[in-house]
């Protein structure tokens, strides 16, 4: 069972667009080449983890395998500097770079940069939202309005946010307004595209059925549009979150906006290697665990959805 | 939704070209007479524009920015589809690497910045290092799932009909992993640009970065802007050839051709 259905898993994922039957297919956006793989990487993690039940000793294996890669990460980083491969002042072995990461948890001061880098994410995804959320929904819904904006969307989509970092410091300064228009910004794009073609997308005799039963247009709205928009938002919104963590950091690593960029570049310039990486496996972490949050979301509100209940299989 | 009017449908194509261009002549005229010292007039950045790009600054930032750009990306691709080859093939190995591939994947990549400037300097080599380091993990993660998810029927069968290795993985393989690549390769290119951007704003002495961030310290505003411009323009190039590309080579493949429909 779990081999053939992540291969179908697989495959609906790698066609792309859900031109028949938009239940069959993952959630993913025909028109945004970011949705496809940053989403859908963690997607067969997952289902590659939990997904392999055979027999007890099957299951053993789908921890431990991971466990035994991570084990081994940590030996090699540990042992290349320690042998003398590389320069210990470029890379100080892994349990140096733990130890300098416990001492700044320890005495407390690594708390309010993280606090700080996750204000500008939260803030920058929230604003996204707010903006993306509302405004996909109208575009998708009216064919003109499509047609109207298509072009201006389809250009400001691929410009690279980081390009308007000297405006945001002439308009913002280097502080946390700064990372809260940057990542605004940049994660409003991949909402907005993903909800207007998930909008585009909902099944034209769902929403004939809901007129002809004379169901008003709030409540087609909420029970027909945006629950079968739903998977393609929630896509949207985990790249959005991602993207908005890039920016936030590094609005703090360009202009010294504080947060955890500013710590990393200050521990390099006073030579403090071993917290430099410390600090950059915290970045790593809080990008980590915020997918897994998101995927948690994800299952919880999609929890109806085919691609869902052939994962939980 | 249904556009099966044709009066709606050259309604919609006059809409796509007539909406922009009246963006743009608003905002001609609404900054025509901008006094505000950060949003000059439009003419003014497009006067800077053409001063800048029109050709003088293309040998000295756009050429070294571009070659970063591609160095790095083209590294990143071969190494990455050679090594999501390798791993895709054993599910023991693929199992054992994924926690550190999908960590590596989650970490916001311009803080690896730092640790570019320590190991390698602030030189050409260090930007393309990084670029090529972080457009890895993207087509790594999708070179994966795509070789891993190859219909085992068409692997059995090739197998069974003793094709080489060679042809089984130029003729099985890679073209059916080839859209999930292409997916990575994709989100790795718009990854790319913000390194190249990154990395020259922070260290360098030329590219359009350095360009951009260095003319709103100097407060040459209209020049900024027109840098803004040229990145904006370069990211939207950049999309259309990378769709040019992948549709010629996914023409056979149909999900490629509903999604460009």
């Amino acid at each position: 069972v779990t081999r053939s259905s992540r291969e179908a898993h697989a495959t609906s994922r790698r066609e792309g667009t859900a031109p028949a039957a938009p239940d069959t297919t993952t959630p993913n956006a025909p028109a945004t080449g970011e949705a496809t793989a940053n989403a859908a990487a963690p997607a067969p993690a997952g289902s590659r983890t939990t997904g392999a039940g055979g027999g007890p000793g099957r299951r053993t294996s789908s921890w431990l395998l991971p466990l035994v890669g991570v084990a081994l990460a940590l030996l090699v980083f540990e042992l290349v500097p320690r042998v003398g491969l590389v320069d210990r002042r470029f890379l100080p072995p892994a349990s140096e770079m733990f130890a300098a990461l416990w001492e700044s948890f320890a005495d407390g001061s690594l708390w309010l940069p993280i606090g700080q880098t996750l204000a500008g994410w939260a803030l920058g995804l929230a604003t996204a939202m707010v903006i993306a959320l509302p405004l996909g929904i109208l575009i998708g819904s009216v064919s003109l309005l499509f047609r109207a904006t298509r072009t201006i969307v389809e250009f400001l989509r691929p410009v690279p946010s980081v390009a308007l970092i000297p405006l945001a410091v002439l308009v913002f300064g280097a502080g946390l307004q700064s990372k809260w228009f940057l990542a605004s910004f940049a994660a409003t794009f991949p909402i907005l595209l993903q909800t207007l073609y998930g909008v585009r997308d909902v099944d034209p005799i769902a929403l004939e059925t809901a007129r002809s039963f004379g169901i008003s247009t709030p409540q087609r709205l909420w029970r027909v549009v945006v629950p079968s928009a739903l998977p393609y938002i929630v896509t949207g919104v985990r790249i959005s979150s991602a993207v908005a963590l890039i920016l936030s950091v590094t609005a703090e690593l360009v202009l010294g906006a504080p947060g955890l960029g500013q710590e990393i570049n200050i521990a390099r310039q006073s030579g403090a290697v071993d917290l430099m990486y410390g600090l950059i496996i915290v970045t790593g972490l809080i990008g980590w665990l915020l997918n897994i949050a998101l995927s948690i979301v994800e299952r919880r509100l999609l929890h109806w959805h085919a691609s869902q209940r052939e994962r939980n299989r | 939704m249904r556009e099966n009017n044709r009066l709606t449908r050259v309604l919609g194509l006059g809409l796509e070209i007539a909406v922009p261009i009246a963006v743009l002549v608003l905002w001609g005229l609404l900054s025509a007479n901008s006094t505000s010292f950060y949003f000059p007039s439009l003419l003014d950045i497009f006067r800077a524009f053409g001063h800048a790009w029109l050709f003088d600054r293309v040998d000295s930032d756009v050429l070294p920015s571009l070659s970063r750009l591609f160095g790095g990306y083209v590294i990143a691709v071969v190494a990455a589809v050679v090594i999501g080859v390798a791993l895709g093939s054993s599910r023991t190995l693929l199992r054992i690497v994924d926690p550190v591939v999908q960590f590596m994947r989650a970490i916001p990549a311009p803080v690896l910045l730092p640790v570019g400037i320590l190991v390698l300097g602030v030189g050409s080599g260090m930007k393309v290092a990084l670029i090529a380091f972080v457009c890895v993990f993207p087509v790594l993660l999708n070179t994966i799932d795509g070789v891993a998810g190859v219909d085992p029927a068409l692997r059995e069968t090739a197998r069974s009909f003793q094709i080489p290795f060679r042809e089984r993985l130029f003729r099985v393989v890679l073209p059916s992993a080839s859209p999930q690549i292409f997916a990575g390769a994709r989100v790795s290119l718009s990854l790319a640009v913000i390194m190249m951007v990154v990395s020259e704003m922070v260290a360098s002495t030329n590219g359009i970065g350095y360009f951009v961030l260095q003319s709103q310290r100097t407060y040459a505003i209209a020049d900024m802007w027109a840098g803004i411009f040229l990145l904006a323009i370069l990211g939207y190039v950049l999309n259309v050839l990378f769709l040019l590309v992948e549709r010629r080579v996914l023409r056979w493949h149909r999900g490629a051709r509903a999604g460009a429909s």
